[in-house]
């Protein structure tokens, strides 16, 4: 059978083999074994690399699918020229594989991996296009946030600066922010944002300026909602936050205005 | 059927072992219950004396006879202290040093990055390789890291804590297999090998 994936993860299997965690276009997310490639002739083995967009042919084997073919059609090459994006790219699997199960078909969830792979791959600033991943990701895993009534009254939000509660999945109103613990200040600007990405396609929301300042406290926001769900937190924030401060080091902090 | 608790603990245990299934575990077991030589015995031993007889070398945490001040790599007078090869596992060395072409010293990181897994610099000897360059006396550092996502991670973080001290940073040179078809190669590995073209005269 023929399929398009992007390689999440892998790891080493019998002695030459390795398991390979797929997201597939046709089947979504799938396990399947890759035979010989940690030999240094095999020829699979350059185009199963982690995050690459391979073009497959699976055969079923006696528990799990079987790689008789692979041929890269994006390796995101600049990914594995730079940390920064190399640090937003293993995020971006990251949350996908811990969001989503082996339930069969979800070619949007599909197309917005390879879109933000590509995104981080190419655009000058990673950030907005992780962002925007994010939310969208949210929606298609049913964990959309509620960011125009607030969830404890059902008042509509007005613009001024208000409480996220990950608990109750949205925005709670000024009034009712302080009376439910462990939600958390947002700002208008941040709050803004967040409707923004929900609402827009990527060209849309590539129109609002991303700042550094704006994007640590989206990023913020999100990590809390997403550690609260998946009930333990992500790995890779903290290797991207130390590379990310490494490069602004490097660079002279010269970065505050946009984020990287 | 119930097995003895003996031959199921040594079942269970090569069991663990990477490539080892059940099925294979048990006809191990069955062989070596069955062996009438030294085998077994030879065997506990060598098991037994794995840990006890070996350690890391302090300076380049190869593995190491228990008990030496540092590996024969690091005590050799022969080789030359300015160029050191940074590698993943002491397998690594071991596959450098058969080729016969290189005779500087080594540092083992013991692993590579993994953000996904969660294995962070402190995880990895990093810390040790950028004292050794702080002391002094090393001209270059070449990241003998394997060519895969995670070696690549690794390399590149070394490179960004390393050129600040004034080191030369290399890289080994990533190409087409010997033996291998051009038309297989992947993207990466052409595009690298491209970049990494030598002259013929
Ligand atoms: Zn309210
Ligand atoms: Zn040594």
């Amino acid at each position: 059978m023929r399929a398009e994936a992007v390689v999440l993860r892998h790891t080493d299997w019998g002695e030459a083999d390795r398991l390979l965690w797929l997201f597939t276009r046709e089947l979504g997310k799938v396990r399947a074994i890759a035979k010989g490639v940690r030999k240094p002739r095999s020829r699979k083995a350059g185009h199963l690399e982690p995050f690459t967009r391979v073009g497959l042919m699976l055969a079923h084997g006696r528990d799990l699918l079987i790689v008789t073919q692979a041929e890269a059609v994006d390796a995101y090459l600049p990914l594995r020229d730079n940390l920064v994006r190399l640090g937003y790219a293993l995020y971006v699997v990251e949350l996908l594989d811990r969001f989503t199960y082996e339930e069969g078909e979800n070619s949007s969830i599909y197309r917005l991996l390879v879109d933000t792979l590509s995104r981080i791959s190419t655009e000058e600033t990673a950030a907005l296009a992780v962002r925007y991943f994010e939310i969208r990701l949210l929606d298609l895993v049913g964990f959309r946030p509620q960011l125009f009534t607030c969830v404890g009254c059902g008042a509509v939000i007005r613009a001024e600066d208000q409480f996220f509660s990950a608990e109750h999945g949205g925005v709670l109103c000024p009034s009712c922010g302080p009376r439910h613990a462990g939600a958390r200040p947002i700002s208008m600007a941040t709050l803004k944002y967040l409707r923004h990405f929900q609402r827009s396609n990527y060209t849309d929301a590539q129109r609002a300026h991303l700042t550094g300042t704006l994007d640590r406290e989206l990023e913020a926001i999100m990590q809390y909602y997403v550690t609260y769900i998946l009930e333990r937190g992500l790995n890779t924030p903290a290797f991207l936050r130390r590379v990310r401060a490494d490069e602004m080091r490097s660079r002279g902090n010269e970065s505050e205005e946009t984020a990287p | 059927m119930l097995l003895p608790v003996p031959l199921q603990n040594l079942i269970n245990a090569l069991s663990r072992l990477p490539g080892i299934g059940p099925k294979t575990a048990s006809r191990l077991t069955f062989y070596l219950l069955h062996a009438s030589d030294d085998l077994p015995n030879d065997l506990a031993e060598a098991l037994l004396a794995l840990k006890s007889g070996t350690a890391y070398c302090p300076i380049c945490f190869n593995i190491t006879a228990a008990g030496r001040e540092m590996c024969e790599i690091c005590e050799s007078r022969d080789r030359s202290n300015g160029v050191v090869c940074v590698v993943e596992e002491p397998m690594d060395v071991l596959a450098l040093e058969r080729t016969g072409g290189f005779a500087g010293r080594y540092h083992v990181l013991q692993g590579a990055l993994s953000p996904i897994e969660g294995i962070s610099p402190e995880d990895l000897r990093i810390r040790e390789l950028i004292e050794r360059v702080r002391a002094g006396g090393i001209q270059e550092i070449i990241l003998a890291t394997n060519p895969s996502m995670e070696g690549d991670a690794t390399a590149m973080y070394l490179r960004q804590q390393l050129l600040p001290l004034g080191v030369r940073v290399t890289r080994l040179a990533r190409g087409l297999p010997v033996g291998g078809d051009l038309e297989y190669a992947d993207q990466s590995t052409l595009l690298r090998a491209l970049a990494g073209r030598q002259d013929m005269n």
